[in-house]
């Protein structure tokens, strides 16, 4: 393998390090507030590909808009999803909740069969991020330079968010202790249902830039991604956020690296994550930059 | 006033407050004194909201308190300091404090009562920038009792604050209780030390499996002879 070859992988490999960046973030700040893995966030992320599409081919939007209008409408989704499979079953059993969220995401998958249909729909990448670029030797794709650029835009964002703003303050209070900052009087509902939003915006972000990547869109399209973040999430530590970008870089990486030097594996690149989730578990149980919580009793 | 009117909550099957009646005026401080699982933390926790009650009523000012969600139990100036101190370990003591203000907008008065409460408890200041996990004890539980007067209380609530500190902070943080009511604030304290709360309360009720089983001035439960036998160690 040439030089300029492993460029052009790595250019691949921090773009989609970056995807599961945005997607494994969701899951993480979900589970650090509620401590909840959110089964759905996977097909939330299928539902801002699809909303995009719609805005694309059906209202004749601009790219950037139907962009913009996809990514707040599946942050209204988000919100609506906990309002009605969460909220209910705050104070029921941790399995309960764990099984609402498994059957909200098998129910947006069956109706985005039904609505969308299931066969596979081609994703009308705009010229300008299809266009290739040719860096020296390397040649990239547009899309392939702007989503980690992006991604670390919104990174930052969020970060300032979580560590600088009176709400971030709040999510890191009920992340730690629900009930003590109940008693400060912080409206857990609303922090809540803040995070939701963030997190299913991100992942509507994520999914409509995998479509400029791979634009190739089908009601089960978020179930692989959505299983590799929830690992990139645990294996970087689940509930932080640095963590959770860790792991998806880690994850974009080792997968296409593995592709690129051992090309007979290609066939099993889906498994990598599977195989890294068990050696991580097994050398360092809480992940890469997780801390051991005691059990609140 | 709280008025504290046939509180009753059950948890599953256990009736855990069994119709407490329970008065605390303006400007006093009350005590609520009992062994390990009469009820105490029970009562506390329902009067904000954090537990449901099965039956009964709490008023605050004539307002009924009973069914209001715990931010604005709060706002309303009722704020309870939970047994253990629960300080949020992963922000700063600075940050602590400000999520104490949380719901004010009154940024002047919250300044002021941020330096208010340096004041009273210099170790923070000192340490303001320092996450709170990183704190002793005595200070963590200065901290909780530094971030619930952020919140402006009215009625300061407190469960075990002596739990688990060295007898110097202990009697610090009964001083500073009482300071904290000599400033306006009415409390209601909770303790296992009973001898202490007494000391510092004006009136004292004692709680025992979910009922109160005596109730009167927090001088004469001192002296009398079932309390002294069943919370204070002596006699026989």
């Amino acid at each position: 393998m040439t030089f300029t070859l492993f460029l052009q992988h790595l250019a691949n490999a921090l773009s989609l390090g970056s995807l599961y960046a945005l997607i494994a973030i969701g899951y993480t700040m979900v589970y650090g507030i509620l401590r909840l893995i959110n089964f759905a966030h996977g097909d939330v992320f299928m539902l801002g590909a699809y909303l995009a599409f719609y805005g694309i081919t059906m209202f004749s939007l601009p790219w950037w808009g139907a962009l913009v209008l996809a990514v707040v409408v599946t942050a209204v989704f988000g919100v609506g999803l906990e309002r009605v499979a969460y909220r209910p079953l705050r104070d029921s059993p941790k399995i309960s909740v764990m099984i609402s969220a498994i059957g909200a995401s098998f129910l947006i998958e069956n109706l985005g069969i039904v609505i969308f249909g299931g066969r596979p729909k081609g994703f009308p990448v705009p010229e300008v991020l299809s266009r290739v670029i040719r860096l020296g030797a390397v040649s990239v794709q547009a899309v392939s330079l702007l989503i980690p650029a992006f991604a670390a835009l919104i990174l930052a964002v969020l970060l300032w968010v979580v560590n600088r703003t009176k709400t971030g303050m709040a999510m890191r209070a009920v992340s730690t202790d629900l009930d003590a900052a109940r008693l400060m009087g912080v409206d857990v509902n609303k922090v809540i249902a803040f995070t939701f939003g963030a997190g299913s915006l991100l992942a509507a972000l994520g999914g409509i830039m995998w479509s400029f990547k791979y634009p190739n869109l089908s009601p089960l399209m978020g179930v692989m991604p959505g299983l590799k973040c929830f690992i990139a999430a645990v294996i970087g530590g689940i509930g932080n956020i640095m963590g959770a970008v860790l792991g998806g870089f880690l994850l974009g990486f080792i997968e296409l690296m593995t592709i690129a030097f051992l090309p007979d594996l290609t066939g099993y690149r889906d498994a990598f994550a599977f195989v890294l989730l068990i050696v991580v578990l097994l050398v360092k149980p809480t992940g890469l930059l997780g801390k051991r919580q005691s059990e609140k009793v | 006033m709280l008025t504290i009117d046939k509180l009753s909550v059950h948890y599953g099957g256990i009736h855990a407050l069994q119709g407490i009646d329970l008065e605390v005026p303006d400007g006093k401080i009350v005590t609520l004194i009992g062994a390990n699982g009469a009820g105490k933390s029970t009562t506390l926790k329902s009067i904000v909201g954090l537990v449901k009650n099965s039956g009964g009523s709490v008023s605050w000012n004539g307002e009924t308190l009973t069914g209001l969600p715990t931010k604005d139990i709060v706002e309303r100036g009722v704020v309870l300091v939970p047994e253990g101190r629960r300080v949020f370990p992963n922000l700063t003591v600075d940050e602590n404090l400000t999520l104490g203000a949380y719901t004010r907008k009154d940024k002047a008065e919250v300044a002021a009562d941020r330096a208010r409460v340096f004041g009273l408890f210099p170790r923070l200041e000192e340490r303001k920038r320092q996450k709170a996990g990183t704190l002793s004890g005595g200070e963590q539980q200065m901290l909780a009792v530094g971030r619930a007067l952020m919140t402006k209380p009215r009625l300061l609530m407190m469960d075990e604050p002596s739990l688990g500190l060295a007898p110097l902070v202990v009697k610090m943080i009964f001083d500073i209780i009482r300071e904290i009511n000599k400033a306006g604030v009415t409390v209601l304290l909770i303790e296992q030390n009973a001898k202490a709360a007494l000391e510092v309360a004006d009136y004292g009720y004692v709680l025992e499996t979910g009922r109160i089983i005596f109730h009167g001035k927090g001088r004469e439960l001192l002296a009398d002879d079932r309390v002294r036998k069943a919370y204070l160690g002596e006699g026989e």
